[in-house]
């Protein structure tokens, strides 16, 4: 605000009466920066009237997405949980006061005041503060271990409330937050039970059988549930924590934490202290296009009661936001009849509510299908002209964004509405599909995006990901539930056009590595099979399977050979080698920093000798012995581990090598012991799995003789200790390597380098590089630096944790391979027969043999007589 | 089994006039292939978890190595499939079809398991 109050020149009422129409620039003041609040700003810029806007927040941030707040809970990452549009702060138009509250609003003299007691002026003056969880009348249900679940602070004080020792929890309330909240508590490990006073879950959008579906998927997760209870006090130790809950029939349920989820209530009392009318049950009662009967105040979101009506979900609010935002730029608009249609996944169960679900509208005809087996409850209300007034979801809700497009769209059902549920016999699939939408439908209601626009958006193959479109369109960027209709759409333009389509992970399961990564770690997933029952489809293929076996490599240790996990593998995990082009392999035993003795030097190539392996020194260190035959593998491996050798990892997803210099210990410019740090980096992170492969080195000084400065970490001595670069390599598109830290101590530099890799194995994609997953965050090495080094995000000692399990767990894979008679039985060209490949066929070439070219094989027996080369033929045998 | 004359088992080849058998069933791990060598062929022999056994040309016409019994086993829309190991073309398993290079097949063998033994039809 570069206006003071004080010089602001005085209107008249009349004049201010048409303010809203006048051409700019206004000053509008937004009281509340939450998801609704922020979308207004997003509006406000985008009209690009040159209002000045200032915007206060409560919160220490600018806002986010509450939607997905629970996701917090096992990220801990707030960075993912940002909305649309983030930058619109830096625009210069635009100040957001974080951490700042309105107190007061002098509608005479067009001022806020703020809690600092600073004045702020106003032509027109937006409410979007939202609304506070209701916290019942509970008997001693107020101090340590009672929480709400509303914002970042709350989840930080349960997390840290549930770390003080809390082993069960209960979440008061059994609607829709109150399941996420439960969730929640589950995630950090707590046993969970959910109390709801009314007779079953969900209350709001379920009826009696669809909500019995529900709990028995919630009952299945482990999550306790118990309806028709109301809480009566909170039972606390002698140290002030909860015990127990003591419920109205006497009864007790003992607890160590307590989350009320029970309905929420707007935050009016701005309003009300200012004089302005609130509704019946709360809320600032404003009209249809948003205005208080102030002409200068408005209120949005879950504060407003549109004629008398206050809704708690961010739909109706974006709606509210775009209709302020247009009037203030001088247009029109009202808003529309609320869409109270809701979708929740609460990690594998679906549930879903839109329109007149229960079914009151006079003549409403029912469609169920109850299936107590699978516990799917889906129930579609129709009118007699067929069309969709409703329905219900649970368990299945794959048709919820087409079905929920025909209730909105208000047209008679294409087909019979059991066939839009399940398929009539000998059809593949129910008779709906994104195609047999119109143009004109609105696909995304937050952000009022038509299917039109979409397929205009995708047109030519433009955008491929959903990520592009949410940018392009902002579609899925608000609730988040038209995400899988939009690309479904997407993919359907795409593949009309013959383009192909990047499907989160690939066609088996509808989720990022990072979403899979974290089902796995919360839920303690331990199989392929268990993550494609509950949360994919199909049987899996080579993308997902080994994405998998990576994450359970990192998270839980067991051998790759495994037979839950040996048909994950591809080949090279699989046989612990690299598969070369003819079908044999390489084998790489692992040279830590390069280091190696004169007698394992020896012992490697009397094996390749031995074997006849042709034999390279790689750019990483490493002597790399080529051509062994699948049955050759376990007698080479017997001999390299007797010698003192371990498995390279070459042929993993996982850390390869930690280059070095020779340091101190000889250069004569060395100022740090490089291979003593490369030799135990390498120990300590070898057989890491990540999603790429990893690779390192230390340099004993600045001449960086080791380059560091082109790996995923690298390390360069000081004269005080190390500098640490990370996210560097990049593989096709080479990248230097960013500096993270300064001058650390080995035990800093080793506890920050846990960290870094932690962090970077739980939150990158599926074969993301260190280095495009450092340029995909938004934060820069400012938000790394914070996050590994200050523990911004509180998840430090965590992630040191998870490293210090797996270095605890290491075992080499082929010594343990060789231990295991049935694990070395699979390793035959043949299952019923010794020979080895009779096709293998080899030329010499500079001394050391290679695998012919199809082109060769025809001069195979010249090649064998000539005195350059001497063909192998058939090796072994 | 060295000897390509123990591959002719006494009891069940009448059953099975022109199968060969190869292993046990037990031998092959659920969603994994073997090789085996089938009256001088390179055959992959695969076993789903659901139960289904599946024979194919070991031979990958892609990169021209043997070795389709080690790819990943899987399903594209539903279909089985292997990916050949060395660059993931998938073959599937119920038509012998590339999915990903439209020129490129192999065959498909037929496959029987009984008592427990895999046979497979010798391609002769």
């Amino acid at each position: 605000m570069k206006t003071s109050p004080a010089t602001t020149p005085p209107e008249t009422a009349g004049a201010r009466a048409t303010a809203a129409h006048r051409s700019s620039p206004r000053r509008v003041v937004v009281v509340g920066n939450g998801m609704v609040g922020h979308e207004l700003v997003r509006r406000l810029v985008a009209a690009d009237v040159g209002h000045r806007i200032v915007v206060f927040g409560d919160e220490p941030r600018p806002a986010y997405d509450r939607v997905r707040l629970s996701s917090y809970v096992a990220t801990r990452d707030v960075t993912a949980l940002a909305l649309a549009e983030p930058e619109v702060y830096e625009h210069p138009d635009v100040q957001l006061r974080s951490a700042s509250r309105v107190v007061a609003i002098d509608r005479d003299r067009q001022v806020v005041r703020t809690d600092q007691g600073a004045d702020e002026a106003y032509d027109e003056l937006v409410l979007a503060t939202g609304s506070r969880p209701f916290v019942p009348p509970v008997g001693d249900g107020d101090g340590p271990g009672c929480h709400v679940y509303r914002t970042i602070e709350d989840l930080d004080d349960l997390v840290a409330s549930v770390a003080s020792g809390a082993r069960r929890g209960v979440v008061i309330g059994g609607g829709l937050l109150g399941l996420e909240a439960a969730e929640a508590l589950r995630t950090l490990g707590l046993h969970t039970t959910v109390v709801e006073f009314a007779p079953h879950l969900m209350p709001a959008q379920l009826d009696a059988p669809a909500a019995a579906a529900l709990r028995r998927h919630v009952e299945a997760l482990g999550i306790e549930v118990r309806t028709e209870h109301a809480t009566k006090r909170v039972v606390r130790a002698a140290d002030g924590r909860p015990r127990a809950l003591e419920f109205a029939d006497g009864t007790t349920l003992d607890t160590d934490v307590v989350v009320y989820s029970a309905g929420i209530r707007p935050r009016d009392e701005l309003a009300r202290d200012c004089g302005l009318p609130v509704g019946e049950r709360g809320g600032v009662l404003v009209d249809r296009t948003c205005r208080t009967e102030d002409p200068h105040v408005w209120a949005v979101g879950e504060v407003a009661a549109v004629d008398g009506v206050t809704h708690g979900l961010v739909g109706p609010g974006y709606a509210q936001a775009r209709v302020v935002a247009a009037r203030l730029a001088g247009g029109d608009g009202e808003v529309p009849d609320a869409d109270l249609s809701t979708k929740l996944k609460l990690l594998g169960v679906d549930v879903a509510s839109f329109g007149d679900a229960k079914a009151t509208t006079p003549a409403a005809r029912c469609v169920v299908v109850d299936d107590p087996v699978a516990a799917v409850h889906q129930k579609l209300v129709v009118d007699d002209d067929g069309r969709l007034l409703g329905g219900i979801l649970v368990g299945d809700a794959d048709a919820y964004a087409v079905l929920h497009q025909f209730h909105l769209g208000g047209e008679p059902l294409p087909a019979a509405p059991i066939t839009l549920l399940q398929p009539a016999a000998g059809d593949a699939a129910p008779a709906l599909g994104p195609a047999a939408l119109p143009d004109s439908c609105t696909v995304c209601t937050c952000s009022n995006v038509t299917k039109g626009e979409v397929r205009a958006a995708t047109a030519g193959g433009r955008i491929t990901t959903l990520a592009q479109l949410k940018a392009a369109t902002n579609v899925g960027t608000g609730c988040g539930s038209c995400a899988t209709l939009c690309q479904r759409l997407m993919e359907h333009e795409l593949e009309a056009a013959g383009i192909e389509v990047d499907r989160s992970l690939c066609e088996h399961f509808p989720h990022t590595r990072q979403e899979l990564f974290d089902i796995v770690r919360t839920r303690r997933v331990r199989t392929f099979a268990e993550l494609l029952d509950g949360w994919g489809t199909g049987s899996g293929c080579a993308t997902c399977k080994p994405a998998v076996a990576s994450m359970l490599a990192t998270l839980w240790n067991e051998h790759v050979l495994d037979a839950a996990h040996a048909p994950l593998q591809d080949t090279n995990d699989r046989y612990l080698a690299n598969l070369q082009r003819d079908g044999t392999y390489s084998v790489v035993p692992r040279v830590p920093a390069g280091e190696i003795t004169p007698r394992q030097l020896i012992v490697l190539g009397e094996v390749a000798t031995e074997f006849d392996l042709y034999t390279k020194i790689t750019g990483g260190q490493r002597v790399d012995l080529f051509g062994a035959r699948l049955d050759q593998l376990p007698s080479i491996w017997q001999r390299l581990i007797d010698a003192g050798f371990e498995s390279g990892h070459a042929y993993g997803k996982a850390l390869r090598t930690v280059k070095s210099c020779v340091g101190t210990a000889w250069c004569r410019y060395g100022v740090q012991d490089s291979t003593a740090l490369a030799v135990q980096l390498e120990l300590r992170y070898r057989g890491l799995r990540s999603p790429h492969k990893l690779k390192s080195a230390v340099s004993g000084c600045s001449r960086e003789c080791a380059e560091a400065q082109s790996k995923d970490f690298g390390v360069i001595a000081t004269e005080k200790g190390w500098n640490l670069y990370v996210c560097g390599n990049g593989g096709m598109r080479p990248r230097h390597a960013d500096l993270l830290a300064e001058d650390l101590d080995t035990p800093t530099l080793v506890r920050v380098l846990d960290r870094f890799l932690m962090f970077y194995v739980r939150t990158a994609d599926k074969l993301e590089r260190t280095s495009t997953w450092f340029e995909r965050r938004e934060g820069g090495m400012e938000e790394l630096r914070a996050i590994l080094l200050d523990d911004s995000l509180g998840i430090c000692d965590e992630l040191e944790a998870a490293m210090a399990d797996h270095v605890a767990s290491y075992t080499d894979e082929w010594a343990a391979t060789l231990a295991d008679p049935q694990k070395v039985a699979r390793f035959r060209h043949f299952v019923n027969d010794d020979t080895p490949d009779p096709d293998l066929a080899y030329v010499r070439e500079r001394g050391q043999r290679r695998p012919v070219f199809d082109h060769e094989r025809e001069l195979l027996p010249v090649l064998a007589t000539s005195g350059t080369g001497r063909s192998d033929g058939q090796v072994g045998g | 089994m060295s000897d390509l004359a123990t591959l002719v088992p006494e009891r069940d080849d009448t059953s099975h006039p022109g199968h060969v058998e190869v292993c046990d069933l037990e031998a092959i791990l659920p969603d994994t292939g073997v090789a085996a060598l089938v009256g001088g062929r390179q055959v992959a022999v695969f076993r789903l978890s659901d139960g289904r056994v599946f024979a194919i040309d070991h031979h990958d016409p892609c990169s021209g190595a043997n070795v389709l019994a080690r790819g990943i086993v899987g399903d594209a829309g539903g279909d089985p499939v292997v990916a050949s190991p060395v660059h993931k073309q998938r073959f599937s398993l119920t038509t012998g079809r590339c999915l990903d290079a439209e020129d490129r097949c192999v065959d498909v063998h037929a496959v029987r398991v009984d008592g427990g033994r895999v046979a497979v039809a010798s391609p002769d």
